[in-house]
């Protein structure tokens, strides 16, 4: 087991060290890529801002308590962006046939297409996100205890796992049928859905983003275990578990999936 | 001459057409977008009356039609021409017997009459089964409307013709083409109205051609703007679409002195 670990993260360091050594030929790139990303963040927290002189409040949430939230999501949604991509998988791997390749190595098929398709770039949504965390968390006055950042880890690890868990999950569709499915697309855009309270939503809504898309794991649950938000904060700590257990679907799901692959054909 | 430029828009409308299952699923991914927008105003509006000069019911219809509007005039023209521009065959379209900057904004017509019968109307029948969106019950608003997405259209794609000719003068454009994209979404109107800006944002934005491309004509659709108002907002359009005119002629002359391909 340590070793497997200790071999993966050899790996990872590989995987890093080449990325950057073939995207920093390309510097103008790279940056456009970390601007670009920056831009979204600025987008939306332009929307928050100016929608908060219009109302004091948002389904009972303040503005610092909103935009701690958007931290919090944009912390998560960075690092997903950043280690787990499955944008383009149908279209690389199952139709041009690249998994025939992934498949003839040691290392597990998972970890290698996330380490071959690593984003680092988008790691400036996640920057974002803790500064505005973080300047949301003084100007509501929140208390600091020493256990606090080990929880955001703990928190924000979750998280990772749930959206992992529902991409692997999807990705693995493909799988079972090479059609594509424009699925991927449409759950980008669903996700956006995290970034507000669920209490804003519809029951149906709230349901679905609670316990069948558990977005709001990301986002308003996790981040009312630091706000003084006594209702939520069960749920907050219900985090970890619902990300180990979507995790571990995904990768089931994944595992009998590549049993199943018999190849493009091609 | 005319005819080679119809035939441009007719071939356009067929290639799209050949794609139009991709656009199924951006039917669904754009409802889903206006309902996270829907479920934000309505938690903004709580219980208020109006905000913005919009009443609530007005907001839902506003950021439905403004969706919907910006599924028709939406288009990669700027990447398309960039792209062309750096690897060299913009030249062989130069040589040709007809303007290239036409023969784009040609592709563009065709690629937005797609868009409009193929993904904004029947986008517009999913989002209204969906949301209490509220229809104008005025023919000769419908019409007023019908015209100023077209200006929208335009105007957005003289800015993508502009931005994508920046191709000529800079090595990588790709950063200039997505902060067009951004300020498009946010300083037109899609994200929030302009009422909603602070004044001195609304003075600036005012001096800009962004709210032509939404903000007045769903202000228009919404039934916030009407009468001589609504007239003057197609005014504005006009205006702006014959402004950004003169910018794209001066760009199209300088850089067809700049031009250098290599190998091409």
């Amino acid at each position: 087991m340590v070793r497997k670990i200790a071999f993966n993260l050899s790996l990872f360091q590989e995987y890093i060290g080449n990325y950057f050594k073939t995207r920093l030929t390309y510097r103008a790139d790279f940056w456009v890529e970390v601007f670009s990303d920056l831009l979204h963040s600025a987008m939306n927290l332009v929307f928050i801002l100016i929608v908060f002189r219009h109302t004091p409040s948002l389904a009972g949430w303040s503005r610092e308590e909103i935009l701690f939230i958007y931290g919090y999501f944009l912390i998560a949604y960075g690092l997903f962006g950043a280690f787990v991509n499955f944008y383009n998988f149908t279209e690389r791997y199952i139709v041009k046939g690249e998994m025939d390749r992934v498949l003839t190595r040691p290392a597990h098929s998972l970890v290698q297409i996330l380490l071959e398709n690593v984003d680092p770039p988008a790691l400036a949504s996640a920057v974002v996100g803790v500064v505005i965390m973080a300047s949301a968390w003084v100007s509501l006055g929140l208390p600091f205890d020493w256990y606090d950042p080990i929880m955001l880890v703990v928190l924000v690890a979750g998280s990772l796992l749930i959206y992992t868990g529902i991409y692997t999950a999807l990705a693995s569709i493909s799988f079972y049928t090479d059609a594509p499915t424009g699925i991927m697309p449409l759950m980008y855009n669903i996700l956006n859905y995290g970034r507000y309270p669920v209490q804003i939503y519809n029951k149906t809504i709230r349901f679905i983003l609670t316990w069948i898309l558990p977005f709001a794991f990301v986002g308003v649950f996790p981040a009312a275990y630091f706000l003084d938000r006594p209702e939520d904060r069960d749920m907050a700590l219900l985090t970890p578990v619902v990300g180990v257990v979507f995790f571990a679907l995904g990768l089931v799901l994944w595992n009998r999936g590549v049993r199943r692959y018999r190849g493009a054909g091609s | 001459m005319t005819a080679a430029y119809l035939e441009l828009i007719r071939i356009r409308f067929l290639t799209m057409l050949a794609y139009r299952v991709n656009y199924y699923s951006g039917i669904i991914i754009y409802a889903i977008n206006i309902g996270a927008y829907y479920f934000t105003w309505r938690a903004i509006y709580g219980g208020a009356e109006s905000l913005g000069g919009f009443t609530a019911a007005q907001m839902t219809t506003y950021i439905a039609v403004s969706w919907m509007a910006r599924a028709f005039y939406f288009n990669n023209l700027d990447r398309e021409i960039a792209l062309e521009i750096r690897d060299g065959s913009v030249a062989v379209q130069m040589i040709r017997p007809y303007n290239y900057l036409l023969v784009k904004v040609m592709q563009g017509f065709g690629e937005g009459l797609f868009r409009l019968t193929m993904f904004m109307a029947p986008g517009m029948v999913v989002v209204c089964l969906l949301f209490p969106v509220e229809l104008p019950a005025d023919p000769a608003r419908w019409a007023l409307f019908l015209v100023m997405i077209w200006f929208s259209f335009l105007i957005n794609t003289q800015l993508n013709l502009i931005v994508g000719m920046f191709a000529f003068f800079v090595e990588n454009n790709e950063g200039m083409i997505r902060m067009k994209r951004v300020a498009i979404d946010l300083f037109s109107g899609v994200l929030i109205p302009m009422s909603f800006f602070p004044l001195w944002a609304q003075d600036l934005l005012a001096w800009t051609p962004f709210p032509a491309i939404t903000y007045l004509p769903s202000s228009v659709f919404t039934g916030r703007m009407s009468g001589a108002e609504a007239w003057e907002a197609l005014l504005v359009q006009i205006v702006w679409a014959a402004v950004l005119v003169v910018p794209i002629i001066l760009m199209w002359r300088a850089s067809r002195r700049r031009l250098f391909v290599q190998g091409g």
